[in-house]
């Protein structure tokens, strides 16, 4: 199982201590009740806490609702939306639906990925920008979409979707 | 708090908000205008009304579809129709503040079109213009109309009241109303929904659920945000009343965390039925008892397929599994389920409210009501439209849509997503429902509509779509998690130029192989797009293998860009742009693209000036173009 230990500056948790995981969790299992149904919303809260679902965390949450690890690390590698290393503090989503991919959505991704010097997926090594593409954000008719921190920014071109990050710095 | 009391205040509250003195602002701020730049508008309207000491309500309302157009804003002045306009910036509105609001004029330079009783010397009536007039709103009719915040405005438009008439049916008449409508599934596949409840009402059992699927995963999609972020009850009101009439007292919504501003939207409407007892035990005093949950999904196309989406709320992998038995025998925790997508539940609670006969009156006779479409891609107006079934893709894309930008010729219409198929121009004068979609290889789906032009390459759009069937598919059966990793993989080849004779047979004939291997249907459907394709642009498919040409110049490993000698003015500004520094050049000389180092990142053809257009790509045949550079006029 390749899990990256919490990296120091990983966004919220500052000294990605296992304690430091440990209270949170303790913190987010509160408002559950330990049932099989409560493991996606679990898991959604723990992605959004620590801006991906530590090791540590899945072994707490598979204890909380009587399963094997081996099941949430299964639904943890199934959605698209766990992440099993630390993301970026800045989240930059390029949308690769239809309707962007006809209107120049490739140009742009390409482009971010040379200029932050990640593929699709990667993060920065100062943890700055993670980059992901997404199937659809919905918001076809403002072709091509990039989604910054889930702020949408539409209509757009590869010249203005650098900016946005240039923006940032 | 009884609902004729909750009724007569909303009415109170409408009226005095349309007899105020003040005027009053609609702006658009779902997801779209958002993206748009709603957000800017929104401050210079408060910004320019305090500085020329206005007082206005502003209201902020969902998406009317005109996206294009967006941001938009509707603004009222007492006694007036509204005016809409479009395309704003902070300094327009500042015009608009200034000559309408303070002054008299109403800028028929900048508005689009008006709304409501009277006239405005100069400015059309917005639903006369050519795209709304074809348009019939049944699912979209509160949406940019209403506060979707404010349950009060959706119960003064009829809100509630098909509930209200369906507490006083029995619930088999209500399931007689459904199936007189004709309504059939708007998720994509298009099952009548009233045989469906049927179904769910006859199993045996106490408990049973309800399920509202707003995974609206097809790429190119965006219908049911829209209905969610503009118009929430519709959706609940809906299904209030499926729960009704199949005997369910739990339901959930299952949406894509994608979606953030629908999601809110919901919350807030789920408590708003709360305190106005319309949701809870004993709803009006009925005896009738539903509740309602939020689902978030993770992010996996798949559980828009039913039984992996029920898979998905039991907090499992959302994998599919083979049916019988149907979700209405044996679903949620192997209980009966009956789901239906957004558009259909909005769908029912507007049959309610007025009648089936009424909503049988629009379509075609297999096909009755209306359809939702997001028109994207290459075409003018872009947005979210409502039309009656059986209504020519021309009428959309032409009428609706205002033809295809820059003056490009049409090439296909992609509907129903990852699922569906492409529609060549032949198909431009056939009814768009079920039946003829069907027979052209494609569906309806879920409502996506994208327009491709001569640029778009249709090998390359095959190639798209499996590579994201091919990303989603589950993994559970063999010839859909192989197979269409296969058949992308010939599609990357043929692609990339190292396309083989024979590859089409063989794409067709593992094509067939996934739809009859496959349990669910995102593996049964998934060959779609390229064997429309194959069936309709062959050629295309042809000139890549044989030729290693790709006719729309878009495939970048088959097109070189090169600079055409007699346009090349010298002026240098691609050599600038290039960042590979593959073009050589100097003051007053002819460009060169030295092809070795050339990316085709496509920078210089965005770059040279429109006045001289001097760089052209080309496909399949040699370069012509000077090696090095000459100066301009051609004499050396």
């Amino acid at each position: 199982m390749k899990v990256a230990p919490a990296i120091e500056g990983a966004r919220t948790v500052t000294a990605g201590h296992d304690k430091a995981i440990e209270i949170q969790m303790t913190e987010i299992l509160a408002h559950f009740k330990g049932e099989k149904g409560e493991l996606i919303p679990i898991l959604q809260q723990v992605q959004q806490r620590f801006g991906y679902v530590p090791e540590q965390a899945m072994k707490r949450i598979a204890e909380f609702v009587h399963v094997p690890a081996s099941t949430v690390f299964g639904i943890g590698t199934f959605y698209a939306q766990f992440k099993l290393v630390p993301t970026g503090r800045n989240i930059v989503k390029i949308c690769r639906g239809t309707g962007c991919y006809v209107r120049g959505a490739p140009r742009i991704i390409s482009e971010m990925e040379n200029k932050l010097g990640i593929k699709d997926g990667g993060t920065t090594p100062d943890l700055e920008y993670t980059l992901e593409t997404v199937a659809c954000f919905g918001s076809c008719a403002l072709a091509p979409v990039v989604v910054v921190n889930d702020k949408v920014h539409g209509r757009m071109t590869p010249d203005a979707a650098k900016k946005l990050i240039e923006k940032k710095n | 708090m009884s609902f004729e009391e909750i009724k007569r205040e909303a009415a109170s509250q409408w009226q005095a908000m349309h007899n105020s003195s003040r005027p009053r602002i609609l702006i658009g701020t779902a997801t779209c205008g958002m993206a748009a730049g709603a957000e800017d508008i929104l401050q210079a309207l408060g910004k320019e009304l305090e500085k020329n000491n206005i007082k206005a309500d502003i209201m902020q309302v969902g998406c009317i579809g005109l996206c294009y157009a967006e941001p938009l804003i509707e603004v009222t002045k007492p006694g007036k129709p509204s005016v809409f306009y479009g395309n704003l910036t902070p300094e327009l509105v500042a015009e608009i503040v200034r000559d309408w609001l303070v002054g008299d004029n109403p800028r028929p330079d900048l508005a689009m079109g008006t709304r409501g009783e009277g006239t405005l010397e100069g400015i059309p009536k917005l639903f006369e213009l050519p795209v709304l007039k074809p348009q019939i709103r049944i699912v979209l009719r509160n949406c940019g109309n209403i506060d979707p915040a404010n349950i009060h405005q959706y119960i003064v438009n009829g809100g509630y009241e098909g509930f209200i008439k369906a507490l006083k049916m029995k619930p088999q008449e209500v399931i007689d109303e459904m199936k007189k409508s004709g309504l059939r599934g708007r998720g994509g596949a298009g099952f009548p929904t009233g045989t469906k409840w049927q179904f769910c009402h006859d199993a045996p059992g106490t408990i049973k659920y309800i399920v509202c699927n707003a995974d609206e995963g097809d790429p190119g999609a965006f219908m049911d945000r829209a209905v969610m972020e503009g118009d929430p009850h519709a959706v609940l009101e809906g299904m209030l009343i499926g729960a009704y009439a199949i005997g369910a007292s739990e339901g959930y919504v299952y949406i894509r965390a994608e979606y953030p501003l629908a999601i809110k939207r919901l919350i807030v409407a789920l408590k708003q039925m709360e305190e106005y007892g319309l949701l809870g035990d004993n709803i009006l005093g009925s005896g009738f008892n539903f509740h309602i949950k939020i689902k978030e999904g993770a992010g996996a196309f798949v559980c828009g397929e039913e039984t992996a989406l029920m898979a998905s709320i039991e907090g499992n992998r959302g994998m599919p599994r083979s049916r019988p038995p149907f979700p209405a025998q044996s679903g949620l925790w192997g209980k009966p389920t009956n789901i239906n997508n957004v558009e259909t539940w909005a769908n029912v609670s507007a049959i309610l409210q007025k009648s089936a006969s009424w909503f049988a009156s629009y379509g075609t006779e297999k096909s009755k009501g209306t359809k939702t479409f997001s028109l994207v891609g290459k075409v003018v107006r872009t947005g979210l439209i409502e039309v009656p079934m059986g209504i020519s893709l021309r009428e959309i894309i032409y009428g609706i849509g205002g033809g295809i930008p820059g003056g490009k010729k049409y090439k296909a219409t992609q509907t129903g997503g990852p699922s569906g198929g492409c529609l060549p121009t032949s198909f431009l004068d056939s009814p768009v429902d079920y039946e003829s979609l069907a027979a052209a290889g494609s569906i309806v789906g879920s409502g996506g509509m994208v327009v491709m032009d001569e640029t778009t390459c249709m090998v390359d759009v095959a190639r798209y779509f499996l590579n994201f069937t091919q990303s989603e598919s589950c993994g559970k059966c063999v010839m859909c998690r192989l197979g269409t990793k296969q058949m992308l993989d010939i599609l990357e080849e043929i692609t990339h130029g190292k396309g083989r004779p024979g590859d089409i047979e063989l794409l067709l004939e593992v094509g067939d192989a996934i739809k009859n291997g496959s349990l669910c249907a995102l593996g049964g459907t998934a060959p779609n797009p390229v064997l429309t394709t194959i069936r309709y642009f062959r050629d295309e498919y042809e000139a890549h293998i044989n030729e290693k040409r790709c006719p729309a110049l878009a495939c970048r490993a088959l097109v070189s860009y090169y600079i055409i000698s007699e346009k090349c003015q010298g002026c240098g500004i691609c050599a600038k742009a290039c960042a590979s520094e593959a073009i050589k050049g100097g003051k007053r000389m002819v460009h060169v693209i030295d092809q070795s180092k050339c990316i085709k990142c496509g920078t210089c053809f965005d770059v040279c000036p429109a006045k001289f257009s001097a760089v052209a790509i080309s496909s399949g045949v040699p370069v012509k173009a000077p090696a090095e550079p000459v100066p301009v006029g051609g004499k050396a």
